[in-house]
């Protein structure tokens, strides 16, 4: 069922954004075509009646009150930034120039 | 491409080709004290990034928790919305990567919204009413907002830089979709107009949110599609984002239309993608198209529980709605026995709150009408204000009517004592007092400028003796000129009959 | 070496309190313990950040406190003073916290775990971050941008992941304690490794406020130590209702210190062990198998009952993990794209856009094992392959939480080896995700159905240790700790001492040292 072809790992990668090499693609695709062969059982284990478990321990309900706590200053929000601005968080263009 | 032509088809001679098909995403944001997952202030125009939590940042380790009034007034929304209240429901990831979104996922709901199948009954300007059905309505989170700096003001094409404030990331919305809506035709666009409208109305009158659209509390996304007249089959629709005013809805709406038909008309199948509202030119430009990018990944959010809601829970929620909007304007005018051409203009000049306060506080239907639409009205449009920031009150207006009522004062008086009254000199009959309007009401002093006034004009007096009763009108002036205008006009014309003699 | 890192942690406490040793004497014989065999080609390389000042003022404090006595120090938590190591994927205020990542180099959180919160409550010196698998992603702790962990018992070997860091240090007796966090082993089978004791708590009965996610489902903080009663020491402090995760039990830590005292008694009488007929026999070392039985026979001797079990359906249990795992892993690790903390990195060509920062970022930030298991994960919940992958793993957990149920109505816990084999050499899976993921097959059931698990000592194999984990029903956390720590006490006395005494003497790590 799997069959994992170079593009797929392409079009993954772009989904992921993680760019990657020719090579990085190559080893990848050869790599994921295998893991997946292996587990790919798991998909005829359980029938339709078999309800999905999502979490390991059913709670539900868990909310908390609309009140305000505490929040970061500007200052400690920007402390890690890579790149800031006025307060802000400053990032490349989102579109290409031209 | 011809996909992307500006040219429109005329919008009448369109809708003899084809049928619309229109439905909505509205947006609403919740005015809740905290946001949606995080215990920060929700609130609008601090500091950039002042009003974050490690949360709110998408910072490393951090865990979501519901804020159990969003999910409240989620539940309120959709009850007014006539939907069914989900049993259970939960949240779900939907994974795009965006830098005004922290955490690169967007906290959703997918296949388990909380509220669906609930419809709205739209009322247009003359009456008729379309029923529009509402798919589901799910809670999410809004994402952070972009500045996009150099290039053209604002823009996001041709910027250089974007700059990213969180404190909007994570403020609780409730998005409403709509169920495709037909057989609206030519009212497509006015339709459009009265359903947002009516979204904003309801989420203002359950106070879930301060539904503001220029602050984009309320957000409307309008896909449009055509088919050709008497098919059956959807065409491919294109999705306007962001239309943020009432106007707007209707105009990209029309547009839209206008559009697709021009496409069509050309033989060109339209593209599936979004569209950018221009509000200045009233068009819409090319988005990005729908690509296989737009693969979100949804899947439970394994960091949330679900929400089980029961019979009391609900019915709790449920008593704390007030009446509908169309169901309270139609009781109200019943009950003031407005007819439907003043009711409108009541309810056109947003003055149906501050009129029913008024008749709540005393005075009859007539009077507060003919206050708030007459001379609060003109006075509020001298001064560029609505009519209920002007200062009258519903005190003013009653203290107003019993001055009159008691003769203390006339309807030209009062008028000027309003207008006191708004420059802050205090109540009316402080007013009254003060600038000595009372009218004349004392007898000898009226009579004294009746008879000088009967002396002056015999020809008068011998014509009202003929049986010219109307001719009294001719010796009210003069009086009213010796009194400065304080006499009150029919005891003038009793006392002028009384003296001559007549039966009135 | 001193006397006092060869403590455990409940006799260093004891210690501390009768005033024999100050909590700065404690600190500084572990920071001086980490000098000597920390560092160089051939240290263990267990820590990533070394917190020496700090450890030391708040050891100086609770010895301050101790020293004025009254109330203040009768309040003091039965830990005060006892120094623990912490893994690099919980965040701390003053310590960097990189996750052994590229990605987070530097990264100073500006808050703390709620594990954390409790720690500073409890006035535990704080030794440092330890070393792990990038992200926790590893079964070795070879998949670390900071270099690679040694195992104490060979410093040839891997000490297993990823949380091999904490388990070193402890076995190395850099910390008596440290935290690790466990998604599909991660604190079991690297105790298993380094005859060290490794709990994961049932799901939701530590808060995960503040450790990294990896796969948020199946993620729990848990205790790594010397001993069974230390852990449930440091089990009870660290457990609890935590209102910051949703997914936290809001019911009370169980008695788990009187359940080890308990099993210190020796006596299993009236307790069911079952052995799980999945996790033993093929796959598994014959010197691994052999230690397993041996510990089997002494529960049966301490009168437990033994019971044979089945649940057939844990073969689907690697797939179904390597499918629900590396879906979350896509989704929690998006937030790492250099925008907000972490690295930047700038594309070296091409127009310079957010979204190729983000993709350069990421492709510079992540090593081959996270961003194998993205891409992974993105498959496994991309459009026309969800239901087929993440939902019929959904699914596959239905059915093992479902044997899980049946097994404990035969029995009261589970007994299986911890891992398959002992400690490999470095290198010889690194090329082979497959043959590395097989190391997790016996640890991953617990995390899919989210019971609690535990590793403790069962001898040695080829002179290296062999883990013995129990399982036992959600939040019955207590079963295991009575239960090994009957077996460790049996295991002890037919030792003649613990079995970390068996471990070769390190030489300081400048010198260079075993093979
Ligand atoms: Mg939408
Ligand atoms: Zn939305």
């Amino acid at each position: 069922m799997s069959a994992i072809s170079r593009e797929d790992v392409a079009h993954l990668a772009r989904l992921a954004h993680i760019e990657m090499s020719g090579a990085e693609l190559e080893r990848m695709t050869g790599e994921l075509d295998a893991i997946v062969d292996a587990i790919a059982s798991v998909s005829e284990a359980a029938g339709d009646d078999v309800p999905a478990t999502s979490h390991p321990i059913p709670l539900h309900n868990v909310m908390r009150e609309d009140v305000v706590g505490a929040t970061l200053t500007p200052e400690q929000a920007l402390q890690n930034a890579p790149d800031a601005e006025d307060n802000r968080f400053k990032v490349p263009a989102i579109l290409d120039g031209e | 491409m011809a996909a992307y032509t500006a040219d429109l088809v005329d919008f009448d001679e369109a809708l003899e080709r084809y049928d619309p098909v229109l439905g909505f995403e509205v947006h609403v944001e919740l005015n809740t004290r905290t946001k949606m997952f995080s215990d920060a202030p929700n609130a609008f125009g601090d500091v950039p990034n002042s009003n974050v939590t490690p949360v709110d940042l998408g910072l490393p380790g951090v865990l979501p928790v519901v804020n159990k009034t969003a999910v409240e007034y989620s539940i309120m929304l959709g009850l007014a919305l006539n939907c069914q209240i989900a049993e259970s429901c939960r949240f779900a990831r939907k994974n795009y990567f965006y830098p005004d979104t922290p955490k690169n996922f967007q906290t959703s709901q997918y296949d388990e919204p909380i509220a669906h199948d609930g419809y709205l009954d739209i009322e247009l300007a003359d009456g008729e009413v379309f029923r529009v059905e509402i798919e589901r309505a799910h809670m999410e989170e809004d994402a952070g907002k972009l500045t996009h700096m150099g290039g053209a003001a604002g823009r996001i094409q041709g910027a250089d830089f974007s700059l990213v404030d969180y404190n909007r990331a994570g403020v609780p919305l409730v998005e409403i979709v709509t169920k495709p809506i037909t057989g609206a035709g030519k009212r497509a666009p006015e339709l459009a107009k009265a359903y947002v409208g009516a979204i904003r109305e309801i989420v203002k009158a359950l106070g879930i949110s301060d539904a503001r659209m220029e602050r984009g509390n309320v957000r409307c996304d309008a896909n449009v599609s055509l088919m050709p007249k008497g098919a059956t089959k959807f065409g491919t629709r294109s999705e306007t984002k962001n239309v943020n005013s009432l106007r707007a809805v209707e105009h990209a709406v029309r547009h839209e239309i206008q559009r697709h038909a021009a496409v069509l008309d050309s033989g060109e199948a339209i593209v599936q993608e979004t569209r950018h509202w221009h509000e200045d030119t009233r068009t819409t430009t090319s988005g990005r198209p729908k690509s296989d990018a737009d693969d979100y990944r949804y899947f439970p959010e394994p960091d949330l529980l679900p929400i089980v809601t029961n019979e009391a829970w609900i019915e709790e929620i449920r008593a704390r709605l007030p009446e509908p909007p169309a169901e309270r304007r139609k009781r109200l005018q019943a009950d003031w026995g407005y007819s439907d051409a003043e009711f409108r203009d009541v309810v056109n000049a947003g003055l149906m709150d501050a009129i029913e306060e008024t008749i709540a506080a005393g005075a009859t239907p007539a009077v507060a009408r003919k206050w708030w639409m007459g001379e609060i009205s003109r006075l509020a449009k001298n001064a560029d204000v609505e009519p209920t920031d002007l200062g009258a009150t519903p005190a003013t207006i009653i203290e107003l009517d019993s001055l009159i009522q008691g003769k203390k004062i006339n309807d030209k008086i009062a008028r000027q004592v309003l207008e006191h009254v708004i420059a802050g000199e205090g109540t009316p009959g402080e007013i009254v007092e003060k600038r000595g309007l009372a009218v004349v009401n004392d007898d000898s002093a009226l009579g004294e400028a009746i008879d000088a006034a009967m002396a002056e004009m015999p020809g008068v007096v011998e014509k009202i003796k003929g049986g010219k009763l109307q001719a009294v009108g001719a010796l009210i002036g003069p009086v009213m000129k010796a009194t400065r205008g304080q006499a009150d006009a029919a005891r003038v014309r009793e006392l002028v009959l009384e003296k001559l003699g007549i039966e009135g | 070496m001193s006397e006092i890192i060869k403590l455990s942690a409940t006799e260093l406490a004891k210690k501390l309190r009768a005033g024999e040793v100050t909590a700065v004497e404690a600190v500084q014989a572990h920071l001086d313990r980490i000098a000597e065999i920390d560092g160089g080609d051939r240290g263990l390389n267990a820590f990533l950040h070394v917190n020496a000042d700090e450890a030391l003022a708040v050891a100086a404090e609770v010895d301050e406190i101790r020293a004025a006595g009254g109330t203040e120090a009768e309040a003091l938590h039965p830990l005060a003073g006892v120094p623990i190591a912490i893994k690099d994927l919980i965040v701390t205020v003053g310590q960097p916290t990189t996750a052994a990542s590229k990605m987070l180099e530097g990264w100073m959180s500006p808050y703390d775990a709620t594990v954390i919160e409790k720690i500073r409550a409890a006035r535990m010196p704080m030794l440092g971050k330890t070393n792990l698998d990038e992200f926790a992603m590893g079964s070795s702790t070879e998949h670390s941008a900071y270099g690679i962990t040694r195992n104490p018992w060979d410093l040839g070997r891997i000490p297993g992941g990823s949380g091999g860091g904490s388990a070193a240090a402890v076995a190395g007796f850099e910390a008596p304690l440290a935290l690790g966090t466990d998604t599909g082993g991660s604190i079991r089978q690297p105790g298993a490794v380094t005859g060290t004791v490794g709990v994961k708590p049932t799901y939701g009965g530590v808060s995960r406020y503040g450790a990294i996610a990896m796969a948020s489902s199946l993620d729990q903080i848990g205790p790594v130590t010397r001993t069974v009663l230390d852990a449930a020491y440091l089990h009870e402090l660290i457990g609890g209702h935590d209102p910051k995760d949703s997914t936290s039990l809001n019911e009370p830590v169980p008695a788990l210190v009187d359940a080890a005292k308990q099993g210190l008694t020796g006596d299993l009488s009236g307790v069911r062990v079952g052995i799980v007929k999945e996790l033993t026999g093929e796959g598994y070392q014959a010197g691994v198998q052999e230690r397993f039985n041996e510990s089997v026979e002494v529960l049966k001797a301490a009168g437990a009952e033994i019971v044979e079990v089945s649940c057939p359906n844990f073969k689907y249990a690697l797939g179904a993990y390597y499918l629900i795992m590396p879906s979350e892993v896509s989704s929690n690790l998006a937030k790492f794209d250099g925008v907000r903390y972490g690295q930047r990195v700038l594309p070296e060509e091409g127009p310079l856009t957010i979204e190729r920062v983000m993709g350069a970022t990421r492709a510079a930030g992540f090593g081959d094992e996270v961003k194998r298991r993205i891409i992974l994960g993105t498959y496994a919940l991309s459009a026309g392959y969800y239901d087929a992958y993440y939902g019929s793993a959904q699914k596959v957990r239905t059915l093992i939480q479902r044997d899980f149920d049946a097994a404990f109505e035969q029995a009261d816990v589970l007994v299986s080896p911890t891992s398959p084999n002992v400690a490999f050499e470095f290198g010889a899976k690194s090329d082979d995700p497959l043959a590395m993921y097989l190391n997790d097959v016996a640890t991953i059931p617990a995390n899919m159905a989210g019971i609690p698990g535990i590793s403790v000592p069962g001898g040695l194999s080829e002179g290296l240790p062999v883990g013995i984990q129990f399982l036992a029903p959600a939040r019955e956390d207590a079963r295991l700790y009575r239960v090994g720590a009957a077996l460790e006490k049996l295991l002890e006395d037919s030792w003649g001492g613990p079995l970390i005494d068996q471990a070769p003497e390190l030489a300081a790590a400048t010198t260079g040292g075993a093979a």
